[in-house]
C-alpha cells in the first residue's frame, strides 16, 4: 500500500473528527432502520431533547461536566505516554474522599472553607487511587493498563463496603449516606443566578461547571506552558530522549498518573457536591469510561475534550428524552451510538485519515485540471 | 548475480555488482559497514528487490520476490540477530511454519528422526528439547543452521556469524562449516574480520562503497592486501594541516570502565581513555565493538558495574555515577548517536526539541513556567548560526532531512559553550555539504579548548579530524595511536583483531 499524502492541519482538527461523527452516526442510522424506527424521527427528538429547551441545555451542561474531568484525566495520562484506564475507580475514590470529608466536617464548617476542602480531598482521592498504579508501572514494571483496570473493581468494592457498613444512615434501607449540612452543597446555576435577581430553569447544573472549565484551563498551561507539563511530554513521546536529557522517567510516570487521578478525583464535585448532597452508590456510573472516548475524540486536547464533552453530553440528555418519547427505543441504543462514535473517533480514525487525505489530494488534483480548462475557455470567449 | 543495482533514496546501496560463487565452495564477502554486503545478500534472499539485476541459482534464471522463493530455490540465511522463537523448544523452532501435521505430537515425531540424521550428518549437535532462551549464543547459532538445512538449504548465506560468538564457539562453528563444504552445501559468509576469512574461505570477494572492488582465490590474498581493498584510498575531506597543537590539560579521565548487559555480555571491558582541551580523540572500530555503550557511560546514560570518572575536577565512581544533568552543568555536551530516538523529539516543533536538556536553564524556563518566546527566538539564532534549513522553528522535528537535524543537534549542544564534547556518527546519514559544515564546526571547538571524544564508524571522518586515535574492538580499547602514525591499513587491521 502506497503511503497516502499527509492531511493539512485544517482537516486534521476539524474535517477528521467532523467526517467520524458522519460515519458514526450513519452507521448508528442504519440500526435505527434495522430495528424499525425512522432515523429522522430519532434524531430530530434527540437534538430537540438535548437543544431545544434551556433545561435540555443546563442537562447537556451538567453531564458535559463530569466528562471533561473524566477527559482530561485520560488526557493528560496519555501526554505522558501513559493509557489511563482507571478513570472510573479514581473518580469513585476522589468522590468517597469528597463526601467522607463533607460528612465529617460539614455541620461546624462554613462553604467558603468546606467547599475547597471537598475538591481537596477529591483529587488527593483520585490522585492516590492513580499513584499506585504509577507507582507500579515506574518502578516495578507491571502494566498500567492492567493495574488500572483492576483498581476499578477494587475501587468499586471499597465503596460498597464503606457505605454498606459506616456511611448508611442508620435506619435506613437505602444505601445511601445521611444528607450533607448545607455548606457542602455547591449551589447549582439556578442557586447562582437567583443571587443576581435572574430567573432560571432547575436542572442538576451546578458551579463545578466552572471547575470544570478551569480544569481545562489548567490542564492547557500545565501541558504547553509549565517544565513540568514540558518533561511529561518528553516522556509520553520519547522515553530515550527524556533519558538523554536527564529527565527522571519514572518520577514523571508517577506525577502524570497522580494528575490523571486528582483530574478523576473531581467527578464527586459535580455528581455529589452538586447534586446529591450525599454519598451514594451510582455516582459516576461509567463516566471514567466514557472519558476515554471524550479524550480520543478531542485528540487529548482541552479544547476538543470540552467539545467531545458537550457533544457526548448532548448524547446522554438527548437520548434520555428518545427513550422517553420514541416506543420501543431504550436508553441502550444511546450507548450504542456512543460505542459508533468511540470506534470511528478513536480505532477507526488511523482507517479514515488516508482516505480523506487521498479525497483531498484528489479534489486538489482536480481542481488543478479544471483551472486550465476554465482559463482556456475565458481567453476562448 | 548480475549487474544489480539497488538504490536507497539517495545511495545506491549496489552499483553495479556482479558476483558468482562455485558451488561446494567456501566464499567470503567482506567490507566495511555500508559497504553493501547484506544488501546484496537481502535481495538474494527476497528481502530487498533489486532496481536493476538478474540473479542466476544453479544454472536458472529465477526472480525471487519474497523470501519463500528463495527457500523454495534451496536458500537459506542466517542473520546477525537470531530469529527464533525464545519460548519454544528447539525442535518447535525448526518445525514452524512447516510442520507436517495437524497433530504436534506427530509432526514431532515425523521431524525427530530426520532432525537426528541431519545432526549426524553435519555434526550440528544440540539438544532438541531445550527451551531456545536456556540455549548459549552458539547453540541457537546452530539451531538457526539446523533450521535452514532443514528447509533443503544449499545455499546457505551467513550474516556476521562470529560476532557474537566467543573463540571456542566460533572454532565449533568453523568445523561445522568445512563439514557442510565437504558434503556439497556452498557457504557464503558476510565478515569483516580478515583473519577468518584467510582460515576458511575459498574465494573471497571484497566490496566498498556499493562495487565490487576485488574478488580473487584466498591463496592469492593475505590479509594486507585485503585490507587495502576494503579500506581503499578514499578522497579524504581535507585534514586540517598543521593544526597539531600541543594538547591542554585531561578534561576527563575514564579509568577501568566495566559495563556488561542484562544477558551479562561484557559490552565495555575495562576501558581506561584522557580526553584532553584542544584535542579531538577518534573512536574507531567497527560498529558494535562497545562504542554506543561506552558513549552512553560517559555521558551519563548509563552505570558501570566498575570504573571511575573524573570529569572537570569532580570524580564519580560506579556506586555514584555521573547523572545527564550533572554532566551539562559541569559543561559535558552528547550529540548521540541515535538522533531519532534520543537528541530530538520527532513529533515535537524543532523549538520544543532545541530546548530539550537545558529547559531548566534561566533563559528557557523561570520558576517552572516555559518562556516560549526567548525559545523560539534561540532557535531561530541557532537555525541561523547552523544554518539549518528550512529555517522555521515551527515545523516539526521530524519533517527536517537527517542532515539539518543533525545540524540543530549541534546548535543546541555547541550554543552552551561545552568544555567536553561526545559526539556519536556525527555525519551518518548526512549529505555531503552537511558534512563539511559539521567538519568545520567540530574544528573550530577544539581551537577553542574543547575535548573532543569523535566516536564514528567512518575511518575517512576519523582520520579528517582526529589528533589521536583509539580503536575498540569487543569491548576493549586496542589500539591508542598519533594521528601522524595511522594509516587506514594500520586501523583496518586492528579493527578486525590483528596487529598494526
Amino acid at each position: 500500500m502506497s503511503a497516502a499524502p499527509a492531511l493539512p492541519v485544517w482537516a486534521d482538527r476539524v474535517l477528521l473528527p467532523l467526517v467520524c461523527l458522519a460515519v458514526a452516526l450513519g452507521c448508528a442510522g442504519a440500526v435505527v432502520l434495522l430495528v424499525g424506527q425512522s432515523p429522522v424521527q430519532v434524531m430530530g427528538v434527540l437534538l430537540d431533547g438535548a437543544f431545544g429547551s434551556p433545561r435540555g441545555m443546563c442537562y447537556v451542561l451538567y453531564y458535559a461536566t463530569t466528562f471533561v474531568f473524566t477527559g482530561l484525566a485520560v488526557a493528560v495520562a496519555f501526554h505522558g505516554g501513559l493509557f489511563n484506564i482507571g478513570g472510573e475507580g479514581q473518580a469513585v475514590v476522589g468522590g468517597l474522599a469528597t463526601g467522607l470529608v463533607a460528612l465529617w466536617l460539614s455541620p461546624y464548617v462554613p462553604a467558603w472553607v468546606m467547599l475547597p476542602l471537598m475538591v481537596a480531598a477529591g483529587a488527593l482521592g483520585g490522585a492516590l487511587w492513580a499513584a499506585v498504579p504509577g507507582y507500579l508501572q515506574a518502578y516495578r514494571g507491571s502494566h498500567i493498563v492492567i493495574t488500572t483496570i483492576m483498581f476499578n473493581f477494587i475501587a468499586a468494592s471499597v465503596l460498597v463496603y464503606v457505605m454498606v457498613n459506616h456511611v448508611r444512615a442508620p435506619g435506613s434501607m437505602a444505601i445511601e449516606s445521611a444528607a450533607f449540612a448545607p455548606s457542602a452543597v455547591l449551589p447549582s446555576i439556578q442557586t447562582a443566578l437567583g443571587w443576581f435577581g435572574v430567573d432560571w430553569v432547575g436542572s442538576p447544573l451546578n458551579l463545578s461547571f466552572f471547575l470544570a472549565i478551569a480544569a481545562s484551563v489548567g490542564v492547557y498551561l500545565f501541558l504547553w506552558h509549565s517544565r513540568s507539563g514540558y518533561r511529561l511530554r518528553v516522556v509520553g513521546a520519547s522515553p530515550g530522549a527524556a533519558q538523554y536529557a536527564g529527565i527522571r522517567v519514572q518520577r514523571h510516570v508517577l506525577v502524570g498518573m497522580a494528575m490523571s487521578g486528582a483530574l478523576a478525583g473531581l467527578v464527586g464535585m459535580n455528581e455529589i457536591s452538586g447534586v446529591s448532597g450525599r454519598l451514594l452508590l451510582e455516582f459516576v456510573s461509567g463516566a471514567g469510561f466514557t472519558g476515554i472516548g471524550v479524550a480520543l475524540m478531542g485528540r487529548n486536547h482541552p479544547v476538543g475534550i470540552v467539545l467531545a464533552s458537550l457533544l457526548f453530553g448532548a448524547l446522554f440528555q438527548g437520548g434520555a428524552e428518545v427513550s422517553f418519547e420514541v416506543p420501543g427505543f431504550g436508553r441502550d441504543m444511546v450507548v450504542m451510538l456512543q460505542g459508533f462514535i468511540v470506534l470511528f473517533s478513536g480505532a477507526m480514525t488511523y482507517v479514515i485519515a488516508p482516505w480523506l487525505a487521498r479525497g483531498l489530494a484528489g479534489l486538489a488534483w482536480l481542481a488543478q485540471r479544471l483551472q486550465p480548462a476554465k482559463d482556456q475557455e475565458r481567453s476562448g470567449g | 548475480m548480475r549487474g544489480m543495482h539497488k538504490r536507497f533514496g539517495a545511495v545506491a546501496a549496489n552499483a553495479d555488482v556482479d558476483f558468482a560463487v562455485r558451488a561446494g565452495s567456501l566464499h567470503g564477502l567482506i567490507g566495511e559497514n555500508g559497504a553493501g554486503k547484506s544488501t546484496l545478500m537481502s535481495v538474494l534472499y527476497g528481502l530487498y528487490q533489486a532496481d536493476r539485476g538478474q540473479i542466476e541459482v544453479f544454472g536458472q534464471t529465477v526472480a525471487i520476490r519474497r523470501p519463500d522463493d528463495a527457500i523454495a530455490l534451496g536458500i537459506g540465511m542466517v542473520h546477525q540477530h537470531f530469529m527464533l522463537v525464545e519460548t519454544l523448544s528447539a525442535l518447535d523452532n525448526i518445525m514452524l511454519g512447516a510442520e507436517g501435521h495437524w497433530r504436534l505430537r506427530k509432526a514431532q515425531a515425523q521431524v525427530r528422526p530426520a532432525l537426528d540424521a541431519l545432526m549426524q550428518q553435519t555434526g550440528l549437535h544440540l539438544n532438541l528439547n531445550a527451551l531456545v532462551c536456556d540455549l548459549p549464543v552458539g547453540d541457537r547459532q546452530r539451531l538457526e543452521i539446523l533450521k535452514t538445512l532443514f528447509r533443503g538449504a544449499r545455499i546457505l548465506v551467513l550474516d556476521e556469524p562470529t560476532a557474537v560468538l566467543t573463540p571456542p564457539e566460533t572454532e565449533q562453528l568453523f568445523v561445522v562449516l568445512r563439514t557442510l563444504r565437504s558434503q556439497g552445501t556452498t557457504v557464503i559468509l558476510i565478515t569483516h574480520k580478515l583473519k577468518e576469512v584467510m582460515r576458511l574461505c575459498d574465494t573471497v570477494t571484497v566490496m566498498r562503497a556499493g562495487r565490487v572492488v576485488q574478488e580473487m582465490p584466498i591463496d592469492q590474498a593475505d590479509v594486507d592486501v585485503l585490507a587495502h581493498a576494503m579500506v581503499g584510498r578514499k578522497v579524504q575531506l581535507g585534514r586540517a594541516a598543521g593544526a597539531a597543537k600541543p594538547a591542554g590539560p585531561v578534561l576527563l579521565r575514564a579509568q577501568g570502565l566495566a559495563w556488561s548487559d542484562a544477558a551479562r555480555v561484557r559490552q565495555v571491558d575495562g576501558v581506561s581513555l584522557d580526553l584532553r582541551a584542544g584535542q579531538i580523540t577518534g573512536l574507531a572500530g567497527v560498529s558494535g565493538n562497545g562504542q554506543t555503550p561506552l558513549l552512553e557511560l560517559l555521558s551519563g546514560l548509563r552505570a558501570p558495574q566498575a570504573g571511575s570518572l573524573d570529569l572537570v575536577g569532580q570524580r564519580f565512581d560506579a556506586a555514584q555515577w555521573l547523572e545527564p544533568q550533572t554532566a551539562r552543568h559541569l559543561g559535558l555536551a552528547h550529540v548521540p548517536e541515535d538522533r531519532h530516538a534520543r537528541a530530538l523529539v520527532m513529533e515535537f516543533e524543532a523549538w520544543e526539541s532545541a530546548v530539550l536538556g537545558y529547559e531548566a536553564t534561566p533563559a528557557y524556563s523561570q520558576r517552572g513556567w516555559m518562556r516560549h518566546r526567548p525559545m523560539q527566538a534561540a532557535t531561530a539564532q541557532l537555525m541561523a548560526q547552523f544554518d539549518v534549513q528550512p529555517r522555521n522553528p515551527h515545523l516539526r522535528s521530524s519533517r527536517f532531512s537527517g542532515g539539518n537535524q543533525q545540524k540543530l543537534v549541534l546548535a543546541r549542544e555547541l550554543n552552551q559553550a561545552p568544555r567536553v564534547l561526545l559526539v556519536g556518527q556525527p555525519t551518518r546519514g548526512v549529505d555531503i555539504g552537511a558534512i563539511e559544515f559539521i567538519h568545520g564546526r567540530l574544528r573550530a571547538l577544539r581551537e577553542a579548548g574543547c575535548a573532543i571524544l569523535l566516536v564514528s564508524s567512518e575511518l575517512d571522518e576519523i582520520l579528517a579530524l582526529s589528533d589521536r586515535v583509539l580503536v575498540m574492538l569487543q569491548g576493549r580499547l586496542v589500539g591508542d595511536l598519533d594521528v601522524a602514525e595511522c594509516t587506514e591499513l594500520a586501523l583496518g587491521r586492528l579493527m578486525s583483531g590483528g596487529t598494526p
